[in-house]
């Protein structure tokens, strides 16, 4: 049976250039703290990475605190910017944001998902945040506009936290032009190896660790630099390639809702990759399952959460109702091929129009 | 004239080891063509991945003795250890325990001794205790900490400097007669000693990847499971290993550790065997050709792969600069770019000017017998170089 992997959103297909670096990286012995020549060799291997990301994203080297992925970057940032601050975070966050600041009324967003910016004016005149916002949205690719949101925090004196993890490698992410504080990056979701990620910091943007160790990263994240998975990172930054994705993605919307889905946020701008689809009356689960039993590999909402499948509460925050327990993600990746969106479009139809006939009789 | 190698010859596995290639070769498929995400638990691939992952999970917990369901998989020891004193306290606390007392020596690493410092901040007692000269707890002082009520006690399996392995079982024996925690940050031991969770009846266990020939940016914490040992999270996301550690699972790191973890049990006995022999012969040619050279930490409770050699003359700064082709160091990797002297040996009552004076020679899995002789050849002329001069 052909397989179509179409769930670059849970994680990106590898870049072949991250696996080459990788493994250049992993014949490397030293540690990079050493001194010797082996650490000093490793420390080059370190920094040049730090440099390499640090440039694509608009920041600079010195700022830039490699962790062991998004979710730790994301709880980083809040557990360090957000003290003395209340927490401001939108209700389509990611759980890491999300559980990062459990106790954060969630800011509404609209019928596409993206912020309402008269509620975020409105709260932020409340005294000092940290507001934490995605550039784009692991479920339905929509983009907040981050640079009115920057504009808006820096009238406030509030601080700013951007999970950018979904959008670096698909679309230009870079600090200083967005505005904000931080910027959180996760090495397997652009094309690089799990286990890698980082908190792109604002110039002079102090940091205090919460995973102390042993003085690595200028003192803001202890622990021996996962070496390997941080070659492969710069190595996957340096090959991302701007490729519009929309036009491929934008066949297959069209195709599944000529066959009764429902498009979600396509009013509102968002990732050339990304197509969230409703089948009202089918539930997400088995439209997951029956499209992987046809050999094409999609999700319900987001990964980590996918082993527990109830109600999206991405969607559920956009207004959807019912059908934020009948939508999916098909995610592209960055090597799809038409053949893809071929045998995605045939499995689609194929599983609309038997489930709906199900749903509806 | 010594016959120079043609690439540094590394003898620093206690700061990093080499990945080893059977490991690389089970981890990189996971990460070239079987690429899903181990949490995407609808799809194949993301299945196959999950599957690759507890079968990781199942060998870690092989190792040492452990069940399946006890083996949480973090980025590293640094965080293992994070999370065990820090989750172990911070659960204690908000579950209305009164004991404020968390114990561990003045030898652990940099990160236990953070984490403890840390904890000061949120009201917590840390005590670190001294070791005895040859780097071993006195049992007697544990116990004696421990007449104040105590909720967790942290000793490391194998120190990082010095090699010297603590009697891990009877020091958790002591905190649990006295109702402690006991945890082990056991990143320099794990796959080079024999450890039985439940044997040695541990409640926390810290492992490293990077440390047993595994990859760096991967690790694991053991966390028994009866009696239950509850941790509040050092951070929160997609709940993932069950809410302890969240974030996507470095699937391709992660079956790398567990086929570390297999390696090393298979592989145990035999390596530590030829790694005694290159010490013992690394030593011997050291010491002829340098009287006076003394080694620290006990010699009957030690690993096989680490001398902590404090040099009769000259510095250990002075040395490494006048052989660039060996990778030694002068104390813990994390702080060898600090000029300090090492906090390790001051509790073994080294001198700073004894400190400074002073290598940290780790063998490993991959060193051989030529690059031993080679590496007593560049010592023995490096010392003599400084010390004519």
């Amino acid at each position: 049976m052909r397989m179509t992997y179409m769930d670059a959103n849970a994680s990106e297909a590898p870049r072949p250039q991250a696996a080459a670096a990788m493994l250049a990286a992993l014949a490397q012995a030293g540690n990079p703290s050493s001194i010797h020549a082996a650490g000093r060799a490793a420390r080059k291997v370190l920094e040049d990475a730090r440099e390499v990301v640090a440039a694509r994203f608009g920041g600079r080297p010195a700022d830039l605190v490699f962790t062991s992925g998004g979710t730790e970057a994301d709880a980083l940032a809040v557990h360090a910017l957000g003290q003395g601050r209340r927490v401001l975070i939108g209700a389509t966050e990611h759980d890491a944001i999300r559980a990062a600041a459990p106790d954060a009324p969630p800011l509404p967003v609209d019928g596409n998902g993206v912020v309402d910016l008269d509620a975020l004016a409105a709260r932020l005149a409340e005294g000092p945040a940290l507001v934490c916002l995605m550039l784009a949205n692991n479920e339905t690719g929509v983009l907040h506009p981050i640079t009115a949101v920057a504009e808006l925090c820096r009238a406030h004196g509030a601080l700013l936290h951007v999970d950018a993890i979904q959008a670096a490698g698909r679309m230009a992410v870079d600090l200083a032009v967005l505005g904000a504080t931080s910027l959180a990056l996760s090495a397997h979701k652009l094309g690089g190896p799990m286990g890698a990620g980082a908190l792109l910091l604002a110039p002079d943007v102090a940091l205090r660790a919460q995973l102390p160790g042993g003085g690595q990263e200028r003192g803001r994240r202890g622990g021996t630099p996962a070496l390997p998975a941080i070659a492969g990172f710069a190595a996957a930054v340096q090959a991302c390639a701007p490729r519009d994705l929309a036009p491929l993605r934008d066949r297959i919307a069209a195709a599944a809702t000529a066959c009764g889905a429902v498009e979600i946020g396509a009013a509102a701008p968002r990732l050339g990759n990304t197509l969230c689809l409703g089948l009202p009356g089918v539930r997400a689960e088995t439209q997951v399952i029956a499209l992987d039993m046809a050999g094409v590999q999609v999700s319900a909402g987001a990964a980590c959460s996918s082993g527990k499948v109830g109600r999206s509460h991405v969607l559920a925050a956009m207004g959807l109702g019912a059908l934020a327990g009948e939508a999916i993600r098909i995610s592209l990746p960055w090597n799809v091929t038409e053949d893809d969106i071929a045998h995605t479009i045939a499995a689609y139809c194929a599983m609309a129009a038997r489930l709906r006939r199900g749903a509806a009789a | 004239m010594t016959a120079r190698p043609n690439r540094p010859i590394y003898l620093d596995n206690q700061a990093t080891t080499a990945c080893d290639p059977r490991v690389l070769a089970k981890m990189l498929p996971w990460f070239t063509e079987q690429y899903g995400n181990p949490h995407s638990a609808e799809h194949v691939m993301g299945q196959a991945a999950e599957a690759a992952v507890e079968a990781a999970r199942a060998e870690i917990a092989a190792l040492i003795g452990a069940d399946i369901r006890e083996i949480v998989f973090t980025s590293g020891a640094t965080e293992s250890n994070n999370i065990a004193i820090k989750g172990a306290a911070r659960f204690a606390a908000r579950a209305g325990d009164p004991r404020k007392r968390i114990i561990t020596l003045a030898t652990e690493h940099k990160c236990v001794l953070e984490s403890v410092a840390d904890l000061a901040e949120d009201g917590f007692e840390p005590v670190v205790l001294p070791v005895r000269p040859d780097g071993i707890l006195d049992p007697e002082v544990l116990r004696a900490a421990l007449a104040t009520p105590t909720l967790l006690v942290s000793v490391m399996a194998v120190n990082n400097e010095t090699g010297v392995i603590q009697d891990i079982a009877g020091l958790a024996a002591l905190a649990h007669a006295a109702g402690a925690l006991f945890h082990t940050d056991a990143a320099q031991a794990t796959g080079k000693i024999p450890l039985d969770v439940a044997a040695m009846r541990l409640d926390l266990l810290s492992i490293s990847g990077h440390k047993l020939y595994g990859p760096k940016g991967v690790g694991a914490l053991y966390v028994r499971r009866r009696p239950r040992v509850r941790l509040a999270p050092l951070f929160s996301g997609g709940g993932q290993e069950r809410g302890l550690r969240s974030g996507t699972l470095p699937a391709p790191l992660v079956i790398a550790l567990g086929e570390a973890c297999r390696l090393a049990g298979q592989d145990m006995a035999a390596d530590a065997a030829r790694i005694a022999t290159l010490r013992d012969r690394l030593l011997s040619g050291l010491r002829a050709a340098i009287p006076g050279l003394i080694i620290n930490g006990n010699w009957d409770h030690r690993i096989p792969g680490n001398l902590n050699l404090t040099f009769p003359a000259g510095t250990a700064a002075g040395l490494m600069r006048v052989m660039p082709e060996l990778c030694v160091s002068t104390g813990s990797a994390c702080s060898s770019a600090a000029v300090e002297p090492s906090y390790v040996l001051r509790a073994l009552g080294l001198s700073d000017e004894t400190a400074g004076r002073t290598l940290r020679v780790g063998i490993g899995r991959f060193t051989s017998a030529a690059e031993i002789d080679a590496a007593c050849a560049l010592f023995a002329a490096a010392y003599a170089t400084l010390t004519e001069a």
